[in-house]
């Protein structure tokens, strides 16, 4: 073990941005949560409406826990945070390790250091040490802020470091991934599937009987019913399972060769398929994971906001504030939430479209366009075939949104004709997403070195979407959102002409990227 | 096509903002060549064949590739070309065998039997993803694809920095063959003995210029030959001649560089000394290209 803690204080030097911000981003969501319920619900009717709402709603169950106490504060904390704060810490912890292990080794630079006089076991040894001290900032920071704020010590207590045990486990299990494969791309995969099937596990027992709930370690963090009667041993159970998982990650890594895993590496493709062998094929198969995993999680995304139903009012409560947020257009609560939800839903899904067209600027950067170009391939159909990636991902992301929208309007409330009337419209903000995605494209012919420029668009129509009325955003300013043009559908009735202007802007953006492209030196 | 100049440059200026990165380079290759470009980094040879390929916009000067602009006519030249790069980046998530597959098709040509025999003479495992390949692999793949391509160009830009010395001899011999077929080859290389042995004729880039161009015979002759000898009495009259530098006489024991052109003189005046051994070192490309790099050096 000699050497660990050099190995130590490197990593920490080395992460403490990162680790920061993970830090701060996961205790953020516990007390960001505990603050805007408190300012939703102001008296206890509202909480008692919200609770008698979510209670029933087997959607709500799955995404977040089994409800309990959800007409206090606390309870409404714990309820909306455990879920999602115990994926945060096992994100966290799987980056933490997988960073300094698994992916030093299969970079090389790990060679280096252990060739040096050190131990072993000293570089995992410092990530695992890391890793469990990050994770136990994140819940002493809850902790302590939360009783700050006012909520019962012994319970935020216990909120906390209940993250902090549920990430020390996922410690464990991403430290057992690194060691089954030899690339760090899947053993993160490893490791997230483990996070990701504990997430379902409870939610399939949380809706069900409970049994598979108890199969899950987030179900055991719940399990601990924090401001609902705290109980500390199903703790017990987090850091024993935290235990035996880094247990047998030691023992695996004892057993491995230096760069290879448990699991030999499958070989690839010795040829390559037809689907492939175009300038579109290799765009495709590039983006085709981006594509696939924003597909995915759109869906989730427009099943979240599907899933609260008709019972709008409930949970939105009276204040002011949230109505002007969630419900910005027409006279019904429903049908305005919805337009509102279909518009946030469409600005996310900007975020794709942007990544997806800077990504020929990360093949030039990166070296591959100067490969690529060298062939027969003309520069003009290199980028069209990006640009229809872009193009038929950015209207599939956007589809698949409204899809899971609908899905879970219906599912909740059987009301097939209103959940079509929320699918569909999400497709009319093709045309303001490509219109971002199209000024990106222009920054890549124009001035590729300042391609990070595209982001501020989005940035700013995001600001305008959510605060505009609220910050009495001058209309003229407003109007330079693209999203801003459109009528907010179902609440506003659809109207082709702003669809079709908006549309031809984001065609008059890309064509003139791509005519710039032409001219321009490729570095 | 037979008469047809590969590479045809004449005056190439290329600027990136006020630096003059090609400043006036002339470069001729013919088919049946191999062209040896040396230069040490920062010269401009990445410059130039970046040119070559249409990737960069020439701002001056005359650039013919096959007869053709390579800039306009960029995508029909290059049915014509292969270009192996000396930092070869492979898409992660391809295998080898893919990214071989994939190159030769937009290429429009693979030669299926040579892609075979090149795959096993490199020794190359095709089915291993390119994150996980070493820089002398990722190499490899990059010489199969353009190697198994039937082209009549191979731009290569230092393209064996990863091999090993087996290697490097497979390469030789594919380049050899290449060649003997009738077609060119730009090699911008730092490896001097590796340009020794293939190149027909090199240029010397420096400053974006080409300041010295040739065949290494011609080149030879533009420098100095060491001498050292045995003589029966000490010479005379060899510190009067003009082109014999560094002279040391010990006794009857005599070193001295001489400029090529001045050989036979030197010789001469060796003569009525009575020779009794001689050695004479031809100068080596190291030397030839540190005459042009090592004059200014601070």
């Amino acid at each position: 073990m000699s050497g660990t803690g050099t190995f130590l204080w490197t990593f920490l030097k080395r992460d403490k941005w990162m680790l920061l911000w993970w830090i701060l981003g996961a205790a953020g969501l516990y007390v960001v949560t505990c603050y805007s319920v408190d300012q939703l619900y102001t008296t206890q009717q509202q909480y008692d409406e919200a609770a008698a709402s979510m209670e029933g709603n087997a959607a709500f169950i799955a995404m977040a826990g089994p409800p309990r106490a959800l007409d206090t504060l606390g309870g409404q904390t714990a309820w909306q945070t455990t879920a999602f704060g115990a994926i945060l810490v096992g994100l966290m912890s799987m980056f933490v390790v997988g960073r300094h292990t698994r992916a030093e080794e299969e970079a090389g630079r790990d060679e280096l250091l252990r060739a040096s006089a050190v131990g072993r076991y000293a570089p995992t040894t410092a990530a695992v040490l890391v890793a469990a001290v990050a994770n136990l900032l994140v819940g002493l920071l809850v902790s302590v802020s939360l009783t700050a704020y006012g909520l019962a010590g012994a319970d935020s207590f216990g909120l906390g470091l209940g993250a902090t045990a549920v990430g020390w486990f996922f410690t464990g299990t991403a430290l057992i991934a690194m060691q089954l494969t030899a690339s760090t791309r899947s053993a993160y995969g490893v490791a997230g599937i483990v996070i990701a099937l504990s997430y379902v596990l409870r939610a399939i027992g949380d809706v069900g009987n409970g049994v598979l709930s108890w199969c899950s370690p987030i179900g055991w963090y719940q399990a601990m019913h924090q401001f609902s009667g705290l109980r500390w041993w199903p703790m017990l159970l987090l850091l024993a399972g935290a235990g035996v998982a880094l247990t047998t990650a030691y023992s695996l890594f004892g057993r491995r060769d230096y760069g290879s895993g448990i699991v030999a590496t499958r070989p690839g493709r010795p040829r390559a398929r037809r689907g492939l062998l175009s300038g579109e094929g290799l765009a495709w198969s590039l983006q085709r994971g981006a594509v696939l995993g924003w597909a995915g999680g759109m869906f989730l995304g427009g099943l979240a906001y599907g899933a609260i139903g008709d019972d709008v009012k409930a949970l939105i409560g009276d204040s002011q504030t949230s109505q002007d947020l969630f419900v910005q257009a027409g006279d019904d609560l429903v049908t305005g939430f919805y337009g509102t939800s279909i518009l946030m839903l469409a600005v996310i899904c900007a975020g794709f479209a942007i990544a997806s067209a800077l990504r020929p600027r990360g093949e030039e950067e990166n070296g591959h366009l100067e490969v690529t170009l060298a062939t027969a391939l003309p520069r003009s159909r290199w980028l069209l075939g990006h640009v229809l990636v872009t193009v038929g991902g950015t209207a599939l992301v956007l589809a698949v949104a409204g899809l899971g929208l609908g899905a879970g309007y219906l599912l909740v409330t059987g009301d097939g004709e209103a959940a079509w009337s929320f699918s569909w419209p999400v497709l009319q903000y093709l045309a303001p997403v490509l219109v971002l995605s199209g000024f990106a494209r222009l920054l890549f012919g124009v001035l590729p070195r300042w391609t990070v420029l595209a982001w501020a668009p989005l940035a700013f129509s995001a600001v305008v979407m959510l605060f505009g009325d609220l910050f009495q955003i001058p209309q003229w300013l407003q109007d330079v959102s693209p999203f801003e043009h459109l009528p907010m559908v179902p609440a506003e009735d659809f109207d082709w002409a702003p669809v079709l202007v908006v549309a031809a802007v984001a065609l008059a953006l890309s064509v003139a990227g791509q005519m710039a492209f032409r001219r321009r030196d490729v570095h | 096509m037979t008469d047809e100049r590969v590479i045809d440059i004449r005056g190439l200026v290329k600027r990136f903002g006020s630096f003059r990165a090609l400043d006036g380079l002339d470069l001729d290759v013919g088919p049946g060549e191999v062209h040896g470009f040396l230069g040490p980094n920062g010269a401009g040879k990445s410059t130039t064949i970046r040119v070559l390929l249409g990737l960069l916009r020439r701002d001056g000067g005359e650039v013919r590739l096959f007869g053709g602009d390579p800039w306009s006519e960029a995508a029909a030249l290059h049915k014509r070309l292969a270009y192996v790069p000396g930092d070869v980046n492979l898409w992660p998530n391809l295998t080898g065998g893919e990214v071989i597959d994939l190159l030769g098709r937009l290429r429009g040509s693979l030669d299926e039997a040579r892609r075979q025999e090149l795959v096993d003479a490199f020794e190359l495992d095709p089915t291993k993803k390119g994150r996980a390949y070493s820089k002398g692999n990722r190499q490899k793949v990059a010489l199969v694809a353009a190697l198994a391509s039937d082209v009549d160009l191979l731009v290569l830009d230092e393209p064996t920095s990863g091999l090993d010395p087996l290697m490097e001899e497979v390469f030789q011999t594919y380049v050899d063959q290449f060649r003997d077929r009738g077609h060119a080859v730009l090699l911008s290389s730092h490896i001097l003995a590796e340009v020794e042995q293939l190149c027909d004729r090199v240029s010397i880039i420096r400053a974006g210029k080409v300041v010295e161009s040739g065949t290494l015979a011609d080149l030879r002759h533009l420098t100095r030959t060491s001498i050292s000898a045995e003589l029966e009495r000490p010479p005379t009259g060899l510190d009067a001649l003009e082109g014999v530098h560094d002279l040391s006489v010990e006794g009857t024991r005599v070193r001295f560089q001489v400029d090529t052109a001045r050989l036979d003189a030197a010789l001469q005046a060796l003569l009525p000394a009575g020779v009794r051994s001689l050695t004479s070192q031809p100068p080596t490309l190291e030397e030839l290209f540190l005459r042009h790099y090592g004059d200014d050096l601070p």
